[in-house]
């Protein structure tokens, strides 16, 4: 369906990464949004407190950012869209309740606007660091979405898109932003509402008494009936049986954590998306991601100036793992080159995937800045000179 | 057993019934049940059953919309009351059925949401909640169960614990100052709150009744006996030995002084109504004060809650 006009603010604006992704929750439909003040994120909960009385939609600020998840989860069962905003320290606090969220089925969105960690790290400053966090931060087996913008534009559309995989699948989404987007301000545009596609909260058309909230009838994900319909159901983060009941058994936990890999794994192919660009002939392909792919754009100049054939793939949705592309890349090229702003975390998938079919090669960076495009550059022409 | 100052143990452990639980005849609270889910998990002599029944009571007489009632629990003992009562049941994580109880309130206004929990979770691991509740005056019913420790996990020292209580990691007594719940939550602000013994069931439903007629942050601490742990370790006797004590040493006194509210071991236990008071609610006061500032701007949320219709 549409996008409800009261939450878009159609026109070109000037905005930072933090109002735009702000921006595209409202415009998504979110109308409930509980979080907690922290440096680079909290722009983002400014703007909602803002402009939230006016369209229908209630943010509280809680008293820690578990609070916050948790409350976001129980807003979520209600049918109201709703997200919680953080950074580094906040989203650590939050694992818990991701994880309760990902075994309850619970759409919603976890903004991450990344800085410099570990611990209180670099607050205002930049980082990438948290990629596996997101993937991986919360106890047991479970399958998230995550996506990571490269500029405000992107933080206003992928918010909504965010949004949408989150409806359809069932699962948190990670918004893993940068310090640098959130706090860049570049031109945005946001399209009329009947332009901008939302996918509602899809209720069951069940009877109370057909209704069981997790059975899937071959579906990826089950049906959903929201607090106060008269469904009267029950859901638990314990390992639970299609009734939502607990049910302490090696067979239920076979099926219940499966489900709630596969309805992502399957659908992979679906969800993924990046942009790819001069890979067919390229020696060298820069596997990026958020802010660092635009400043890989300067480096992989640099290299073709100096004689390189250099490609590029940014990764939009990084979990789950675009794996199909980085197998097909490595069987083509000599070596991948990974820059990202920590000491090495998607490159380890990057490797995975490759499984020895090519070099690949981590840039390093610790945090509190991007990369030198030189530096970049300059592992771009080594990696092809080695390599040839 | 030998005897001592509480009494003995008469019939322990207590004989099984000998029919299966769809042979029962009907309870009066069957249909508030999840009578799939019985036999539930407590121990013979919890207190936790007996709560469950006199909320299912109060329900029935306060004339709620069921369809329109959440429960939500943490974890623990109490924690899994959200899984028999039928209702729409929430249970969450440990510590936080508070904020996810605010999320389903702030989520969908009409909803009335009760959160049902033990004293571990509800003032240990999520005590930061309880306080921010209780000062926003959030519109939730909050019952909590408190057995003096920590059951679900085998007797651990419990924020509540008495003084020189013993538990599983107190063996040799607790020497850390338990909270004074209903002071806790009268200190914060809450504008409901009372505690009962589950022995007096008849003012324990008639207090929940009257809690599920008021609005904001109500508060109904529960003093329940734990005969598996905090009992046995503190050689208590049975929960049937639990009751006689409370027979004999809880103590009415409506509208006491909070402040005057602490439970010492083996001492009387303060109970009746302490503060029945009208404040605004959380939502009261968003409503008036964007309604104030922002006049025909201010769309409020729908009582219905705010998504997206298909």
């Amino acid at each position: 369906m549409k996008a409800d006009p009261i939450g878009v603010l159609t026109g070109a604006h000037y905005l930072d990464g933090d109002f735009a992704c702000g921006e595209g929750a409202m415009a998504a439909g979110c109308r409930f949004v509980a979080g907690y003040p922290i440096t680079p994120s909290t722009e983002v909960v400014e703007r909602i407190s803002r402009r939230f009385p006016t369209m229908g939609g209630t943010f509280i600020q809680m008293e820690d950012e578990l609070a916050s998840m948790a409350a976001v989860v129980g807003g979520s069962w209600t049918g109201t869209k709703s997200m919680t905003v953080t950074s580094g320290p906040g989203f650590s606090l939050m694992m818990e309740n991701i994880g309760l969220a990902a075994m309850m089925e619970t759409p919603c969105v976890v903004v991450n606007v990344q800085r410099g960690g570990p611990s209180t790290g670099l607050p205002t400053m930049v980082g990438q660091a948290d990629v596996m966090q997101a993937r991986w931060g919360s106890h047991g087996d479970y399958e998230i979405i995550a996506m990571s913008p490269q500029s405000p534009q992107e933080a206003f559309d992928l918010t909504i898109e965010a949004f949408n995989l989150s409806e359809i699948y069932r699962v948190p989404v990670m918004f893993l932003m940068d310090e640098i987007v959130g706090h860049m301000t570049e031109r945005v545009v946001i399209p009329p509402a009947d332009e901008i596609e939302v996918v509602p909260r899809a209720l069951t058309g069940k009877t109370p008494e057909e209704f069981e909230p997790y059975q899937i009838n071959g579906k990826p994900t089950p049906e959903f009936a929201r607090a106060g319909d008269g469904y009267r159901f029950h859901t638990t983060g314990l390992t639970h049986d299609e009734r939502g009941y607990p049910e302490m058994s090696v067979e239920c936990q076979e099926r219940c954590v499966r489900r709630l890999l596969e309805k992502i794994t399957d659908n992979a192919d679906r969800i993924v998306r990046f942009e790819e660009e001069a890979t067919d002939d390229a020696e060298v392909v820069v596997v990026t991601y958020g802010i660092t792919a635009r400043v890989a754009r300067l480096a992989i100049d640099m290299a073709r100036r100096r004689g390189v054939k250099v490609g590029s793939v940014r990764l939009i949705v990084i979990w789950p793992f675009a794996e199909k592309l980085i197998r097909e890349l490595a069987g083509k090229v000599r070596a991948l080159v990974v820059p990202e702003i920590n000491y090495g975390q998607l490159v380890l998938e990057v490797e995975r995937c490759a499984a020895g079919k090519c070099a690949v090669l981590p840039v390093s960076h610790g945090g509190g800045s991007v990369h030198d495009p030189a530096v970049i550059a300059e592992v771009i022409v080594k990696a092809a000179a080695e390599a040839a | 057993m030998s005897k001592d100052k509480v009494g003995t143990r008469t019939d322990f452990p207590p004989t099984p019934p000998e029919f299966l639980p769809e042979q029962q005849p009907d309870h009066p609270v069957t249909p508030y049940l999840r009578m799939e889910r019985i036999p539930h998990v407590w121990c013979p002599g919890c207190g936790i059953g007996t709560v469950v029944k006199c909320f299912a009571t109060a329900l029935e007489r306060s004339g709620a919309d069921l369809d329109k009632v959440s429960v939500v629990s943490g974890i623990g003992c109490s924690g899994r009351a959200a899984g028999y009562l039928k209702l729409d049941g929430f249970h969450t994580t440990h510590g936080r059925a508070i904020p996810f109880a605010t999320g389903l309130k702030l989520g969908r206004p009409e909803l009335e949401v009760a959160v049902f929990s033990g004293d571990g979770d509800l003032s240990g691991i999520g005590g930061n909640h309880f306080i921010h509740a209780a000062r926003r005056n959030m519109d939730l019913l909050v019952i909590l169960i408190n057995n003096f420790i920590y059951g679900m996990t085998g007797g651990q020292n419990a924020p509540t614990t008495p003084l020189t209580a013993k538990s599983s990691t107190m063996p040799f007594g607790n020497f850390e100052a338990p909270f004074n719940i209903p002071h806790l939550a009268a200190s914060c602000g809450a504008p409901y709150v009372a505690r009962w013994t589950c022995l007096h069931i008849r003012r324990l439903t008639w207090a929940m009744e009257e809690a599920l007629d008021r609005k904001g942050f109500r508060l109904i601490e529960v003093i329940a006996p734990c005969p598996t742990l905090y009992s046995r370790l503190n050689k208590l006797g049975t929960g049937l030995n639990g009751m006689r004590f409370y027979h004999d040493n809880a103590e009415i006194r409506h509208g006491a002084d909070t402040r005057e509210l602490d439970i010492d071991f083996q001492k009387s236990i303060t109970c009746g109504k302490f503060v029945d008071e009208e404040r605004p609610t959380f939502l009261d006061q968003m409503n008036e004060h964007y309604g104030q500032v922002l006049g025909e701007k201010y769309v409020p949320m729908s009582p219905e809650g705010g998504w997206l219709h298909g």
